[in-house]
């Protein structure tokens, strides 16, 4: 076990190192400028403003500075923010779009969980295509289009929920839904058909012959045994939630991490595009470690070898 | 104890000729993979009907192509601007060249002076572009990032997948380090690193996808090889002196088929959303050019006033990927009925 664990710590920051590298060589080839207004600009300014940012030296010196600085936390200082520095920048964001991310999280997993089950006890009624019917409506609509849905008819039509920006849980309600729609349809298809096969088990065949209700099969026996193999989907799931946060911020105003990212894209702003692409990075990373850690917990016949699978 | 008992060739009876040769014969003609697949699929009405939808919008996609030049999707006709739907004898509100301007319908054809002859099926954007070609236009450049991820899933992932696999050992363990690390670096971040790099617009888009869309498909072919690896027809062809090469192309390949099919239709559907949200938040395709996503981006803008603007894209992808989900679902029950629940 800590063998494994050292083996993918390991990888986990050979992969930081490379995103790192890639990142930082790829966005000295991007073209254009920092600078908004470079015509108007003398050299001897242009000078200064390269001197204040590091921009004069040799690239691997930029290169080292920079790798230097992150281990310490040190992200440089974005161009476009108001020069505050970018870990400042995230560190302020960040909460915003974890709020959002986790509470998309739970939203979609639970409420998948409960349609998945009911699709799988009912199986091949009405109840089942209805779920299974909204689950690849689900998969299907893209999440900025719900979004944006959303915000017309029930924030603006129905006046139900703030239209945007961010303020107390309500204004909540309406991203994390938008966000959510998918994790959910992944985990309803993902439980109905985990629970169909060990509805068919033998051991369920057992409760039933034991006489437990049906409500208790289902809660005591199909679900737990179901609900292992989603762990593995935690990942994928952080994956969508961070794509979505780039255009659910953006659409309903949230000042989170990914409304920043896609701001910096647009603006040329490097330190700020570098930085969110290691959190971005480091997170995904992360959540994968520690889920395959979680499922070698909780399913021990998965073996924590780590020799290739 | 012992009776004999004594049979006579009488007490017995012969059975009808045709009768017996029937219990032999084998009633279902025997059906290869292929058609024993396109048999279940048939059976499948959501699978069956999503595949003639996405036939016709490669018909109406590509077939356009000599119609909707790039000429007149570029050029703007600002006084034919934001003009809702209207086809010449539906009298509906809302296709009939009406809008709803504060609670009432008003013909906006009218308004604007537009000539009596002058009609857009689905409207027109706030540059007077027709709705409907820029959708076709839109459709087609999202039928065409479906078909280069598809490309590269089957070239690089196949490729990839089958050598990691059949080279085993070190090979092998080196080959799955690299999909590990790619992998693990989220697609956004490669999709946005490779639109920084190079311009926005439909290379640096298929370049991100191609980086990123063949993994999954590379590590599910990997592991299929190294089952059918040890399989006796591949130790016999092994056993001939059969080249690698062709061992791949006619053992490996074939068996794997099925995976190859279910794997590319779960690309599709993500190739397709992706070249949307990049050009829905501006990063993509960029005017004048045009797609789904910049149709959905500008149509979000005007959507208090002029729902239809974004409604119609809105619908139109919301179609292609439901199509794509449901074909690719049918395709996996098809070819892979274990699956099937």
């Amino acid at each position: 076990m800590r063998k494994y664990l050292l083996k993918r710590v390991f990888y986990m920051i050979l992969t930081l190192f490379l995103v790192a590298t890639i990142t930082f060589f790829l966005m000295k080839l991007m073209p254009g400028t920092p600078y908004s207004n470079q015509q108007k600009m003398t050299a001897q300014q242009i000078q200064i403003m390269n001197e204040q940012y590091g921009l004069n030296k040799p690239m691997w010196v930029q290169y080292l500075i920079y790798l230097g600085g992150m281990l310490h936390g040190d992200l440089g200082v974005s161009f476009q923010f108001s020069n505050q520095p970018v870990s400042y920048l995230i560190a302020s964001r960040i909460g915003a779009s974890a709020q959002l991310g986790i509470q998309a999280m739970i939203f979609g997993v639970v409420l998948g969980i409960i349609i998945g089950s009911v699709a799988a006890v009912n199986r091949n009624t009405w109840v089942d295509t209805l779920c299974t019917v909204l689950s690849i409506i689900g998969k299907s609509v893209p999440n900025f289009v719900l979004a944006v849905l959303l915000q017309f008819y029930i924030a603006l039509k129905l006046g139900w929920f703030p239209i945007a920006d961010w303020g107390g849980f309500s204004y909540t309600v309406l991203p994390t839904i938008a966000l959510g729609v998918g994790p959910l349809a992944e985990t309803a298809r993902f439980i109905r058909t985990g629970m169909v096969d060990v509805l068919n088990s033998d051991y369920i065949e057992l409760a039933k012959a034991k006489g437990l209700t049906r409500y208790g099969i289902v809660w005591h026996h199909a679900l737990r045994n179901s609900l292992i193999p989603l762990v593995t989907l935690i990942g994928p799931y952080t994956v969508t939630l961070m794509t979505g946060s780039m255009v659910i911020e953006n659409i309903f105003s949230i000042p989170g991490i990914g409304e920043q990212f896609v701001k910096s894209i647009l603006t040329n702003d490097y330190p700020t595009i570098m930085g969110v692409t290691m959190l971005f990075s480091a997170g995904l990373v992360a959540v994968i470690l520690i889920t395959d850690v979680i499922y070698g917990i909780i399913d021990p016949r998965i073996r924590l070898s780590g020799s290739g699978d | 104890m012992e009776e004999k008992i004594k049979l006579s060739p009488d007490s017995f009876e012969a059975l009808p000729k045709a009768e017996e040769l029937d219990n032999e014969k084998i009633a279902a003609p025997s059906l290869t993979f292929v058609q024993d697949a396109w048999r279940r699929l048939k059976m499948n009405k959501g699978a069956l009907v999503s595949l003639v939808v996405i036939i016709l919008m490669i018909i109406v996609a590509f077939g356009s192509t000599p119609f909707i030049n790039h000429d007149s999707l570029v050029k703007s006709a600002p006084k034919y601007a934001n003009l809702p739907a209207k086809i010449p004898g539906v009298p509906i509100n809302g296709l009939n060249g009406k809008l709803k301007v504060s609670g009432e319908w008003v013909d906006e054809y009218k308004e604007n002076n537009v000539p009596a002859n002058k009609y857009f099926v689905l409207g027109t954007d706030y540059l007077g572009h027709s709705l409907a070609q820029r959708i076709v236009y839109g459709t087609k450049i999202s039928l065409i990032v479906a078909l280069v991820a598809t490309f590269f899933d089957l070239t690089l992932g196949v490729a990839y997948g089958i050598f990691s696999g059949w080279r085993g050992g070190r090979v092998d363990n080196i080959m799955q380090r690299i999909i590990e690390i790619i992998s693990s670096i989220p697609s956004l971040v490669i999709v946005v690193l490779m639109l920084i790099v190079l311009k926005p617009g439909m290379t640096s888009i298929i370049a991100a996808i191609a980086i990123s869309s063949w993994t999954t498909m590379a590590r599910m072919i990997r592991a299929e090889t190294l089952q059918l690896k040890s399989q006796e027809y591949v130790l016999a062809a092994r056993t001939l002196g059969e080249s690698p090469w062709k061992i791949a192309w006619k053992h490996l390949v074939p068996n794997l088929s099925s995976i190859i099919i279910i794997q590319t239709m779960y690309t599709i559907p993500t190739a397709i959303f992706f070249e949307a949200f990049l050009s829905f938040i501006g990063i993509g395709i960029s005017a004048p050019q045009t797609s789904l996503g910049v149709l959905l981006n500008d149509g979000q803008k005007n959507f208090q006033f002029l729902p239809y603007q974004m409604w119609y894209p809105a619908i139109v992808l919301c179609i292609l990927m439901i199509a794509f989900n449901l074909l690719g679902d049918g395709l996996r029950d098809a070819f892979d009925p274990k699956t099937r629940r």
